[in-house]
């Protein structure tokens, strides 16, 4: 859909002059005016001023003779521009998304929108009766295309709705050229050539070689407002014509209602800082550093009061902010108290995430599990920050495996509590030099790391048989000895197979683990 | 000044009320140090030992919120090699499902994960295991794991194992040894539950002493060792220095 406002500077001054067309101001000749190298120009007359046979373009001069009671304005492109990409995040009440097409025009994609409003003649119904609320002279349609709807809106009647099923150029044969959104000299040219309604261009395109000798009259023309052919493509959607919608950017705005008014300066800080916090988080979400800050006060009998700061640079500090605003709020008039705060950021700029927040906070606070294993793991590998955790097997060194520290734990099956484990495992058994032994099997004195270890209290044995679904089948097993030696020291200590199972020489003695 | 301002010497309060003896079921000093021979489990014994006791303590005075937080266990590699790694079948009950083990490849990185460990508010306690007397573990070091523990309130247990008792800023050094245990009720022949002779040479908030502490089911209990010598007020505790005059980088001054 292409919405075109034909009068937009003049509705605009209209509307600062608060008249109605036709009353007021209107109701006498006026001219918006702008400077030009060669003097003042008329850019835009009212009605008053075409019946008295001003045109618009000539200079300003002329115009006086012709008429001279003629009112003059300076004409604002600027603020007409400005306005039309505000009237076009307003039009995006009618689409998912809209574009401004300047001079004086918007586009709003209405999609699969149309039932919405109960079909697409309703819709243009809507937009009609809202832009003319607003005091808005418009024209809109609905095509396919871009260029379609913008042509109609503009060369045809108010209102007309191509439909997609239709054939668009017999609809469109009888349009001018300038539908074609062209420059001047082109279409200057064509008017030259004698090509001034779409149907004509149609008509040499659909001969022998038309098309080749337009394209050969234009080819060093690659921009699409100044090649017809191009611009003909795009109006029947044969070439994609991509359009830059508009977004709209709010300023971040974080406001406090209070219950009670303040009347107190401590209390106002208090507040302030709330907001700066508040100010601070709405910033960081969004990536930027506040340059102005606009701080409202609205006390309780209705009076605003403005605070305005300007940062040196995007900043988002809390702390900063604050100080800045304390000095500018001393000599604040109180009155009956303030029930509402507004801090409003009206000028922001890109400002990237700072980490140094995050190590201040941990810092003071300490830092999270998840950080702080985050760190080991970044300095010494995942394999070395582990949680040991029990598996399936009764080979001591097999009945623990490791696994990252927040990784589910395994479900566990009850321990026998007779059966006590030590309290730290050797990386690997090491084998002891057992010099005597008792009758019963376990030895009475020892050689363990070239310490002598006289045996004087111990349990056992506890029978270990190798896991022969894992292990070769010449696996020995294991008795495993519970000692504490004459100094108190305990040891868990295991013979390797029995004298006489047939599975390599004598048994072989070794430590390890060691008892709390 | 006025001297009539100050206090009188006998007004000041006692040495004994000043520093109460130690006794089990204190909290937890910001960092102490555990020295104990490489060939025995005494030092994580007791330092767990240690741990249990506090968080029971804690959580006891604390109410019926029970203490959830990890324990993290680091040891350097030749204190793995040495002492070897924990056992999970092994540990106390309560400490069994909260245990992180990090193994550091040096005695630089396992004071770094020490250090990182203390700054961390979800951990209960840090327990430190270093062999002999690591370059990288001077005064500086120790007195900055104490700072951070002091300063974010984890304790910190750091066993040394085999080590000389050098220059540092631990609050409690302890020195321990094992000590045949207590024979069980229902087998005399069979070791029991753990002892250990536990000396406390050094400390900021108690009088030195010595102490045999067992590791009951439910608590840790403590004996007092009385010697002739400790009768008499213990003289000012210069031993770290003394120990040392002869071969520490201090002689050359």
């Amino acid at each position: 859909m292409a919405i075109c406002c034909s009068e937009l500077a003049l509705d605009r001054w209209r509307d600062c002059e608060n008249c109605q067309r036709g009353e007021g101001a209107d109701a006498l000749p006026t001219a918006l005016i702008a400077e030009t190298a060669h003097g003042p120009r008329v850019e835009t007359i009212n009605h008053a001023a075409r019946a008295e046979g001003v045109r618009a373009g000539v200079m300003l001069a002329d115009a006086r003779t012709l008429c001279p009671m003629l009112q003059v304005r300076a004409a604002d492109p600027a603020g007409d521009l400005a306005f039309l990409e505000r009237f076009a995040v307003w039009a995006q009440r009618w689409g998912p998304w809209s574009a401004t097409d300047p001079p004086d025009g918007v586009l709003v994609d209405v999609t699969a929108v149309a039932h919405l409003f109960g079909g697409e003649a309703r819709l243009l119904a809507d937009v009609a009766a809202r832009c003319q609320a607003r005091g808005l002279a418009t024209s809109a349609a609905i095509a396919p295309t871009a260029g379609a709807a913008w042509a109609l809106a503009r060369f045809a009647a108010d209102g007309t709705v191509l439909p997609p099923d239709d054939d668009a150029m017999a609809r469109l044969a009888h349009l001018p050229v300038a539908a074609l959104r062209l420059d001047a000299d082109v279409l200057l040219v064509l008017r030259r050539l004698g090509l001034k309604r779409l149907g004509d261009l149609v008509g040499i395109e659909r001969g022998t070689d038309g098309r080749d000798k337009l394209q050969r009259r234009f080819r060093t023309r690659r921009a699409p407002s100044a090649n017809p052919l191009i611009r003909m493509d795009q109006l029947l959607g044969r070439v994609p014509e991509p359009l830059l919608p508009v977004v709209p950017v709010e300023a971040p705005l974080v406001q406090r209602r209070l219950l009670e008014p303040v009347r107190h300066r401590d209390l106002l800080d208090r507040v302030v800082a709330d907001l700066a916090e508040d100010m601070a988080r709405a910033l960081e979400a969004r990536g930027e550093g506040a340059r102005r800050l606009q701080l409202g006060l609205w006390r309780v009998d209705g009076e605003v009061t403005l605070r305005e700061l300007e940062l040196a640079s995007a900043t988002r500090d809390p702390a900063h902010v604050c100080r800045l605003f304390g000095e500018r709020l001393d000599g604040l008039d109180a009155g009956f108290g303030f029930e509402m705060l507004r801090l409003r950021a009206s000028w922001a700029e890109p400002l990237h995430l700072a980490q140094a927040d995050l190590e201040a906070a941990a810092e003071a606070h300490g830092t999270s599990l998840a950080m702080c294993l985050d760190r080991l793991t970044a300095r010494l590998g995942s394999h070395a920050v582990q949680r040991p955790v029990p598996r399936a097997s009764h080979v001591p060194e097999r009945a623990q495996g490791w696994q990252g520290p927040f990784a589910p734990q395994p479900a566990e099956q009850g321990q026998l509590a007779f059966h006590l484990r030590p309290l730290k495992l050797l990386d690997r058994a090491e084998p002891i030099a057992v010099l005597y032994a008792a009758p019963e099997g376990y030895p009475r004195r020892f050689r363990w790391r070239g310490q002598l270890c006289e045996v004087a209290r111990v349990e056992g044995p506890e029978r270990i048989a190798p896991e022969w679904w894992r292990e070769r089948g010449t696996a020995r097993l294991r008795d495993y000895y519970r000692v504490e030696d004459a100094l108190g020291r305990r040891y868990w200590i295991y013979r390797s197979g029995v004298a006489g199972d047939g599975r390599g020489g004598s048994p072989e003695w070794f430590m390890q683990g060691l008892f709390g | 000044m006025d001297s009539h301002a100050l206090l009188r010497a006998a007004a000041l309060p006692g040495r004994a009320a000043r520093n109460p003896r130690w006794q089990p079921g204190l909290p937890l000093p910001s960092h102490s140090e555990l020295f104990t021979p490489a060939g025995e489990a005494s030092g994580a014994g007791m330092a767990l030992a240690f741990v249990r006791d506090a968080l029971e303590q804690a959580s006891a005075q604390a109410g019926a919120v029970a203490e959830q937080r990890e324990v993290l266990w680091v040891q350097d590699r030749q204190a793995i090699h040495l002492s070897g790694s924990p056992c999970r079948a092994g540990l106390p009950l309560a400490l069994r499902h909260r245990l992180i083990h990090v193994a550091a490849p040096r005695p630089e990185d396992a004071l770094f994960a020490m250090e990182e460990g203390l700054r961390c508010r979800d951990l209960a306690a840090v327990v430190g295991e270093l062999a002999g007397n690591p370059r990288a573990l001077d005064f500086t070091a120790s007195r900055r794991l104490t700072l951070t523990a002091e300063k974010h309130g984890v304790p910190l247990l750091l066993v040394r194992l085999d080590a000389v008792a050098d220059l540092s800023s631990a609050r409690a050094r302890w020195r321990l040894a094992s000590l045949p245990s207590a024979p069980p009720r229902w087998n005399p022949d069979a070791p029991g539950r753990a002892a250990w002779h536990a000396e406390l040479f050094r400390a900021r908030f108690h009088q030195p002493g010595e102490w045999i502490l067992r590791d009951e089911p439910d608590r840790l209990t403590a004996q007092r060792v009385q010697h002739a010598a400790q009768n008499a007020i213990s003289a000012p505790d210069h031993g770290d220095l003394l120990q040392r005059t002869g071969a520490g980088p201090l002689a050359g001054l």
